[in-house]
């Protein structure tokens, strides 16, 4: 027993004699906790929506108000035609567009019932839902308002609800693009980050910085063989998604890949700069999977979307390249845009290679301290 | 010149002086300082080693060998000092030196996930030219090795790993070899064959500077630096060195070697008594052997004992010297 | 000769197809100082596991301290120390720690454990360092140190696997004479190590290569048989015959 007890003892002595240690401990949880608590939610808030008035009257309007006077939604945009729904959406502000038929009020009074369409973004699927949700509850909450002092149940508005993009709301046109940024990241930055310190860990760095290869030489030469690699591994994920997910790319191809590419490098990149920092395959390991993956996963806008979160999670977001890169996958696969709504999130990508490159270079060290 | 360093000269101007004759010296250092934190690592260590010189620096783990190794080939800079490599000035023309210089850091340094030939390859192509080009300096060495060329640096032997470095160091033809305790953890055999390998290089004008805790292995050098504790002890011949023992060097043997240490220790006439081997090394105070320290033996009930007189071996410089540096005797 | 407290019968122990102890047969006096030397891959460190209860033989018949070593390796690891040259001590704990654990380890009383630590520190003159950091010592120190954790429980039985690398040349010596001292005492030692020298100290040694034992008597009679003067010497005679 006693010999157990001066076991536990020297355990407990190590853990405390480790900061890193008690930065898992503690640090990592309440992390959790913050993150799960507040980026994670099924509701929504500020959901842009743009609507098609083809009536106008005093009925639409004040439903339009409740609409958007809710809490739930923000009005993104007036819309003239049905030709203005494809680009709307495309720009990505906008979640739904609700369509009021023509003569909408006077159809209500007389007839009993209109008709009401709401058409949501069905590349997210898990915000199209709440967003349909969330209005049809408003249109009823209306009807039996506006029906109040008529008591019986004769006016009904019925939501016609349209997926536009995914008709079917398969929840995998959400997952794989996701799935796709994540794994790309995660892959690229580990296998580049592990690769350097492992050499550091082996000796094996030394005998490199004697030699005439250039930091340059090294850090390229190390990157190109994932770089070949990686490009293979996107194709077949994109075939994997179109046969088995049956989801095909529904923009330009070349477009699709060409930004993957800018991504895998950017991953490199990055685990490059993260080997710098890390003075053994472990820590390198550690700060590859466990740093990148949580906020991936939670803040990049892969399954939460980020309008739903409060603002400083925004902020945060904006670091992550992830995030831009998930809206480029969504856009070009999914809605089928070109480069014309991308430039925005593509020209970001570039300038975080080049900044993560230009660090790594300068970081390596051509000495061993 | 000491002059002319003890200005405060900087590096080039210090260099332009050593250019104006001809280049002996493959290295040259003054005043070399380095520290890690508040451990001192290196104090003020100068030396020079000749060209196509085995020079070799003996001392025991810590001494500062490793760092003084780092900072010759490039890998440090040192906080104070001057070094001076191949004539080039090791601080500033490290991307030149570098190519003339062929390493093999402790640990050996291969991948251990590629094969022999793969590891020879790319270190060949890393320094510009192929294995054939320079196949025959290290013939002798790799011929050990090649019936294994396809295996797997991380499932060869020690002694194996050690002929491969040594050829992926070699593999470049470096005016400059610098091996860290390259025969640190390999059997007595391998690093007899080694050395061998080493003398045999002499032909082919390569400097090499060896580093070893070993001190029988400092008579296979032709001039060593014993360095301990950051400070080089001495600098010379191992002949010269040995030569360089103080006192006269008796040796006493018995069968009952852990009585005899005890019985010799107590005795005041004794100035040191270590063990070696099969025999203890014992400086006397009044350096002059008469029966005294025999009859005190037998008196102690050791009755067996020989004395005699011996010379001085390099560890036993080694160990006067630690003393005189630490300001410690041995009597228990 | 006066007891056996290491009786190995025709010893193998295979790792699949590979035969790294091939059929060794030897015996270890109570108090000797046992050198057991050979090149690295020979086989050392695969006996000196099967002894210290580590590892368990494929054949052959192997007693430490009156325990079997099939089906007693618990009480073989109570009755013996260990100390190896990679690590021996808890880097970020303090000497005193070390010690207070590794004597609740062995399962040593508090009183025990506390006078063993005083003496300990006042035969090494280590009473500064009582409450530093292992990583704070200059490595001499740490081997001694190490030395003196592995014989704290008083064992039958020390092994020692290459306890002197590196170390400078009067610490090794200063590290015998403590292995002199322990010996006397009536603890067996079994040491391995590369410096040929410190065989020359051993009661008796025995020369592995290649799995099999090729040599095994006294430092003396060996250097005799072999027409050598250093045990060096002998070793390089067996290894390469045609030298």
């Amino acid at each position: 027993m006693k010999r157990f007890l001066g076991f536990v003892k020297k355990e407990f002595l190590h853990i405390f004699r480790d900061y890193r240690t008690l930065f898992i401990l503690f640090g990592i949880p309440v992390a959790q906790i913050l993150i799960f608590g507040f980026a994670v939610s099924n509701d929504i808030r500020n959901a842009g929506v743009a609507i098609l008035d083809l009536s106008h009257d005093e009925i639409t309007l004040k439903l339009t108000d409740k609409i958007i006077s809710s809490g739930f939604f923000k009005k993104t945009e007036t819309l003239l035609n049905y030709k203005d729904i494809d680009r709307v959406f495309k720009k990505g502000k906008t979640k739904a567009v609700i369509i009021f038929e023509n003569d909408f009020g006077k159809k209500l009074i007389s007839e009993g019932k209109a008709s009401l369409s709401i058409i949501a973004d069905g590349s997210e699927p898990n915000t199209a839902t709440l967003v349909t949700n969330y209005t049809t509850a408003i249109v009823n909450d209306f009807t039996t308002e506006l029906a109040g002092p008529v008591l019986n149940n004769s006016i009904r508005i019925s939501p016609d609800v349209k997926m536009f993009y995914n008709p079917n709301l398969k929840s995998h046109f959400m997952f794989v693009p996701g799935v796709v940024t994540l794994i790309l990241i995660l892959i690229s930055a580990l296998m580049t980050s592990v690769t350097i310190t492992r050499e550091k860990e082996f000796g094996t760095m030394e005998v490199l910085l004697v030699s005439p290869l250039r930091p340059i030489q090294i850090i390229l030469g190390k990157v190109m063989p994932y770089f070949i690699l990686s490009f293979i591994n996107v194709l077949l994920i994109l075939a994997l998604s179109w046969l088995v997910f049956d989801l095909p790319v529904k923009g330009s191809l070349i477009l699709l890949l060409a930004e993957c590419m800018l991504y895998i490098l950017m991953s490199l990149s990055l685990g490059i700069l993260i080997s710098t920092v890390s003075a053994n395959m472990q820590q390198a390991i550690f700060i590859s999977l466990i740093g990148l993956m949580l906020p991936t996963v939670l803040l990049s806008g892969f399954i939460f979307p980020i309008e739903n979160m409060p603002k400083i999670y925004d902020y945060v977001s904006s670091i992550l390249p992830p995030r831009y890169f998930i809206v480029i996958i969504k856009n070009i696969m999914i809605k089928g845009t070109g480069l014309m709504y991308i430039w925005k999130e593509t020209l970001i990508l570039i300038i975080m290679t080049l900044v993560f490159i230009g660090l790594s270079v300068r970081k390596f060290k051509i000495r061993l301290e | 010149m000491m002059a002319l360093l003890n200005q405060g000269c900087p590096g080039k101007c210090f260099l332009q002086q050593k250019n104006n004759y001809q280049m002996l010296k493959a290295v040259e250092s003054s005043g070399i300082s380095k520290k890690f934190g508040p451990t001192i690592a290196l104090d003020n260590i100068s030396f020079s080693v000749n060209e196509s010189e085995i020079f070799g620096f003996i001392g025991p783990d810590g001494a500062g060998k490793t760092t003084l190794f780092r900072i010759i080939t490039t890998l440090l800079l040192p906080d104070e000092g001057e070094m001076s490599v191949l004539g080039m000035d090791s601080t500033t023309d490290y991307k030149e030196l570098r190519k003339n210089i062929g390493y093999m850091p402790g640990r050996f340094s291969l991948y251990q996930d590629l094969s022999v030939e793969e590891n020879l390859n790319f270190f060949a192509t890393v320094f510009g030219t192929t294995v054939e080009e320079n196949y025959e300096l290290i013939s002798d060495i790799y011929s050990h090795i090649e019936p294994f060329k396809k295996r797997l640096a991380g499932k060869l032997s020690g002694g194996m790993k050690q002929k491969l470095a040594l050829s992926c160091a070699l593999i470049h033809k470096p005016r400059l070899l610098i091996l860290d305790e390259p025969t640190t953890g390999v059997d007595a055999v391998s690093r007899s064959e080694f050395w061998d390998m080493l003398g045999k290089l002499r032909k082919y004008n390569i400097t090499i500077i060896v580093s070893t805790p070993y001190m029988d292995e400092a008579i296979r050098c032709d001039r060593v630096a014993l360095i301990q504790n950051g400070e080089i002890l001495s600098i010379d011949t191992p002949q010269n060195i040995k030569a360089g023992f103080s006192r006269k060097l008796f040796t006493v043997k018995s069968a009952e070697k852990y009585k005899l240490i005890k019985t010799l220790r107590k005795n005041p006439e004794i100035l040191t008594a270590y063990p070696f081997g099969d025999s203890i090394h014992v400086t006397l105070n009044n350096n002059t052997l008469d029966n005294s320290l025999y009859e005190y033996l037998v008196r102690e009930g050791i009755g067996d004992a020989v004395i005699m007189e011996a010379e001085a071996g390099i560890e036993d410089r080694f160990l006067e010297l630690m003393e005189k540096d630490n300001g410690i005797t041995n009597k228990a | 000769m006066n007891n056996t407290v290491i009786s190995v019968h025709n010893l193998v122990k295979k790792f699949g197809s590979f035969t790294a102890n091939d059929n060794l047969s030897f015996e270890v006096y109570a108090g000797e100082i046992f050198g057991f030397l050979g090149a690295n891959g020979a086989g050392k460190t695969t006996t000196i596991r099967i002894l210290s209860g580590l590892s368990i033989p494929t054949s052959g018949e192997v007693n430490v301290a009156g325990f079997d070593a099939y089906s007693q390796t618990e009480q073989i690891k109570k009755n013996i120390g260990y100390m190896c040259q990679k690590f021996s001590l808890y880097e970020d704990l303090t000497v005193k720690e070390n010690i207070i654990l590794y004597g609740g380890i062995y399962g040593m009383s508090k009183s025990l454990i506390r006078e063993r630590l005083i003496e300990l520190l006042a035969k090494l003159r280590f009473q500064e360092y009582e409450n530093r950091m292992i990583s704070d010592l200059p490595p001499g120190l740490r081997q001694k140190l190490a030395f003196s954790v592995a014989v704290l429980h008083e064992p039958k039985i020390v092994f020692l696997d290459e306890p002197t690398g590196g170390v400078d040349p009067i610490t090794r010596r200063q590290f015998w004479e403590s292995i002199y001292e322990t010996a006397s005492r009536g603890i067996t030692v079994f040491v391995t190590t590369h410096y040929m020298d410190e065989a020359e100290y051993c009661d008796r040694i025995s020369i592995m290569n290649d799995g099999k034992i090729v040599a095994l008597d006294t430092p003396e009679r060996l250097k005799k048989q072999y027409n050598a003067t250093s045990v060096e010497e002998v070793f390089i005679k067996i290894a390469r015959p045609d030298t």
